[in-house]
């Protein structure tokens, strides 16, 4: 059934997969962003330790998010996996680490003998909400701005940078999209908390620093937004697959594509309305409106870059080595063959939901991870 | 098709993906087996109601979450590794490589993520059955996780299922069964597994004799002792018979790593296994020397392992790379020229498409066909280099036999031992049991240098070497997070162990 499709429809279903994964990926990073919030919300050791539970009974699965949104990519666009973690080395390097460093933190953090010392696992939290995301952001920005490598005639790649990738976080535009990543995850961390805490003056907190940071995030995403609007896209011809810049390609984008820009205007009527929500009626829900809303946004973002004859991963150094979904792909069959994989994806969806409600069925408290509590806890 | 090759290059990303393996290696058996032991010792607890078993299980379980978040921490560096360290690798057989990487992802590792926060923080939160399925769920999730990773790296070993496409200058995925269920990934996945189920057998008698030792948690360290053995001796017999499997195929499909495991440079016909040997550290391929100074082995049983019958010719490391034509052994001399040549009409092929030339291009793709099998040692400098290092394939497979031996044997005495009531007083015995642990990680990674070591000098056996695989990168970049991985490695390991005697020594609640 799905092998009877053309290898461009298979194509363009992975970049909605890929997509989805990855915008999954970022509302998942309320993990991220809670950990960085954990010194300005938290003002005891207590509430410190029960803001890190709230949070550790999710990083597994942003983590496992990002592991999937890696494999998906290496699976469906193999010359994407290739060209960018083999050419932009260093920024790949520093956002592995950030997360290798994160993966043992809740564990070790409160563990007696745990060599290092409770700060320093704190520590490591922080950094992998800060940096890894900064960097995530400033590697999808060369999504609109480009990168600096050669394909040579067998697709191998030459990275023509010696930053080896670290050059992206030194455009504005880039950095622009990793700070605002960096906010807007603080954003949907303190949503989560004010979800999820049954301690009032937490909550409290955490709603004020919602509305905060969405107030330092909005004028980077006024940057992020601007800059899409104006500056030259990678256009890929249709007939001779040549590339050549477009002035204002990713508003072409937009505007030609009507379903973008309605999912555009809703993810961002969603976030905005769920911190509002929390601010001024305090409302707990926030997390409801502004997660969705984020999943939008990131879709729409990833849509620009991919549809409508789009290089999504485009060479400034050699126009004609830009990636586009059509000759970064993997091959007919195994496109289908992932793709009765990805069939299960919906079941997947289900258990976790099923599982995260009745985990949370009652919201996590200051007894909840005492000791008297016999529970166990990070 | 490569312009340089950059040997140290390689040879420091060779390093850096052995200390990652190697180093994951150390955590992801002990998760496989003790999620498994985990659940029995829930499910008695469920039937039984004593309140006992549930100690026992939240006792383990507190050693396993501190084992498996390092695990999960060292995974995703091997998925980032392909990337970088291995870009050229990451296309060309990416099509093939990548499908059971995500698959992992969707089928396994969403399983282990969810439910493992269910089992570690939901015990009075969900269910007493919902919390046991969690359990299940979590052994169930960590072991589909083994199997697709096992898929992939038995297509490393076996590529099938695939076919190269000159256009693309890959290789391209041609059936997804034939990759899922070749004879090397069934017995990778079934020898990984349950050797890594008698590991965590050997983690359990470990700690559990170090109780009895110190005289503290007794009836607990006993139970304990039970199941992990009975488990453990179960396990053996797969490993025994996955473990045969595993080499007749490696005979079949790598005739050059079994010749290196066997130190065999010259082909017989009811060819000996050797039990002992001295090998001689500078017999080279070719040359006149003895291969060993003392050996001691068993007579036929090598042409039985490998071809399952007694009197049938094992081909030895001369006869693989020089060739064999009474034997019908194709050598490496040979496919080097059919290799260089398919190198060179491809280039032709893509020159002429690149120009428009479609006469030219249809010729040299012509020509290409028949070669294109070899095209991976068109790549080879000299015939000798498709010889895997002979030592250490040679010990390591050693190593690992002797010791597979031994486990059962002790988990035997242990459970006779424990079963009459007097295990407490054998103090000996139970010093064995912890020196055993040791021993079992290191079968465990004597077998992936066996598994590993013994590929070289291919990625993709017989299709891609290391040095075409790697990424363009210099050799001190590579060095340089070499390092950055080692200490940080360092730094973590030193914590895990430190966490995990603290928990050790802070012992089961007690009633």
């Amino acid at each position: 059934m799905i092998g009877s499709l053309g290898i461009t429809h298979l194509q363009e279903i992975w970049w909605i997969i890929a997509s989805l994964v990855g915008a999954l990926f970022i509302f998942m990073t309320f993990v991220q962003g809670g950990q960085t919030l954990l010194f300005t919300l938290a003002r005891s050791e207590e509430e410190k330790t029960l803001v890190i539970n709230s949070l550790g009974r999710k990083w597994e699965l942003t983590f496992t998010t990002l592991v999937l949104f890696g494999g998906a990519l290496f699976a469906a666009f193999p010359l994407f996996y290739a060209t960018s973690f083999g050419g932009a080395y260093w920024v790949w390097i520093a956002i592995l680490f950030s997360f290798f460093i994160q993966a043992v933190s809740y564990e070790y953090r409160k563990k007696p003998h745990n060599f290092l010392g409770t700060r320093t696992y704190e520590a490591f939290m922080f950094i992998n909400g800060s940096v890894s995301l900064l960097l995530i952001g400033a590697a999808i920005g060369t999504f609109y701005t480009g990168s600096n490598f050669l394909l040579n005639d067998y697709n191998l790649v030459q990275w023509q940078h010696p930053l080896r990738g670290l050059e992206a976080a030194f455009n504005f535009f880039n950095l622009a999209l990793g700070v605002f990543l960096v906010l807007h995850a603080r954003v949907l961390g303190a949503l989560y908390l004010a979800n999820n805490l049954a301690h009032p003056e937490l909550v409290a907190r955490s709603q004020k620093a919602a509305y905060i940071n969405l107030l330092c995030a909005l004028p980077f995403l006024v940057v992020v937004l601007g800059g899409l609007v104006l500056i030259d896209g990678y256009a890929v011809d249709p007939n001779s697959g040549t590339v050549s810049l477009e002035t204002g390609k990713y508003l072409h984008n937009l505007l030609g594509q009507p379903l973008n820009l309605i999912l555009l205007l809703a993810g961002l009527v969603l976030v905005v309305g769920g911190v509002f929500l929390a601010h001024f009626k305090k409302s707990t829900q926030g997390i409801w409106l502004s997660g969705p809303g984020t999943v939008l946004v990131v879709l729409t973002l990833l849509f620009l870059a991919g549809f409508n004859n789009t290089a999504f991963y485009p060479s400034k150094f050699d126009l004609q080595s830009s990636l586009t979904i059509y000759n970064a792909s993997s091959s007919h069959y195994t496109l289908t063959a992932m793709t009765y994989i990805a069939l299960t994806i919906p079941f997947v969806l289900a258990y976790i939901i099923y599982v995260w409600r009745a985990m949370d069925a009652g919201k996590m408290s200051l007894e909840d991870v005492s000791e008297e509590s016999h529970n166990e806890v990070y | 098709m490569i312009d340089a090759i950059d040997l140290s290059m390689v040879n420091w990303a060779r390093a850096q993906f052995a200390l990652t393996a190697m180093f994951h290696w150390i955590f992801v058996p002990l998760t496989l087996g003790l999620s498994f032991l985990l659940a029995f010792f829930e499910t008695l607890y469920v039937r039984s109601g004593n309140e006992e078993w549930k100690r026992i299980t939240k006792f383990w379980m507190t050693l396993f979450a501190v084992n498996f978040a390092i695990g999960i921490a060292t995974g995703i560096i091997l998925e980032f590794e392909f990337g970088t360290n291995w870009s050229n690798y990451s296309w060309m057989v990416g099509d093939i490589f990548g499908a059971p990487l995500a698959a992992e992802g969707i089928f396994a590792f969403f399983i282990e993520a969810t439910f493992f926060a269910v089992m570690f923080f939901g015990w009075n939160r969900v269910s007493k059955r919902f919390h046991l399925l969690s359990t299940w769920m979590v052994a169930i999730g960590s072991n589909l996780s083994a199997l697709w990773i096992l898929v992939a790296n038995g297509w490393m070993q076996f590529p099938t299922g695939m076919q190269f496409n000159p256009d693309s200058a890959r290789f391209e995925m041609q059936n997804f069964w034939e990759v899922l269920f070749s004879p090397v990934a069934i017995s990778k996945f079934t020898h990984a597994t349950s050797s890594s189920f008698q590991l965590a057998a050997l983690f359990v008698v470990a700690v559990s004799s170090w109780f009895l030792l110190r005289q503290r948690h007794q009836q607990i360290a006993k139970k304990s002792i039970i199941v992990a053995c009975v488990f453990g001796l179960i396990a053996s017999v797969f490993v025994a018979f996955t473990g045969d499997e595993a080499a007749h195929t490696v005979g079949q499909v790598q005739p050059m790593k079994l010749a290196a495991i066997e130190g065999l440079y010259d082909g017989e016909v009811g060819a000996p296994l050797l039990l002992f040997g001295i090998p001689n550290l500078n017999k080279q391929p070719g040359d006149e020397q003895p291969a060993f100074h003392e050996a001691v082995g068993i007579p036929y049983a090598l042409s039985f392992l490998a071809n399952r019958s007694f009197n049938s010719f094992v081909p030895g490391i001369n006869d693989l790379v020089y060739g064999n034509p009474e034997q019908g052994v194709v050598g490496v001399t040979e496919k080097m020229a059919r290799g260089k040549a398919a190198i060179a009409q491809l280039a032709l092929y893509k020159g002429a498409r690149k120009v428009g030339n479609e006469t030219v291009a249809r010729n040299a793709l012509a020509a290409f066909a028949p070669n294109s099998p070899y095209l991976g040692y068109g790549h080879l400098h000299s015939p000798e280099e498709a010889v895997p290092p002979v030592a250490l394939n040679f010990f390591s497979f050693r190593i690992m036999v002797f010791l597979g031996v031994f486990f059962p044997i002790l988990f035997i005495v242990f459970l006779v031992a424990t079963l009459n009531d007097k295990i407490k007083d054998q103090r000996w015995l139970l010093l064995t049991g912890i020196i055993s642990l040791f021993l079992g990680y290191i079968a465990s990674q004597a077998g992936w240098i066996v598994a590993e070591v013994g590929r070289q000098p291919w990625a993709i056996q017989g299709l891609l070497p290391v040095g075409v695989a790697r990424s363009t990168l210099t050799s001190a970049t590579v060095a340089g997070t070499f390092f950055m991985f080692l200490f940080l490695f360092t730094l973590l390991l030193v914590a895990e162990i430190r966490i995990m005697l603290k928990q050790i020594a802070i012992g089961p609640e007690e009633k």
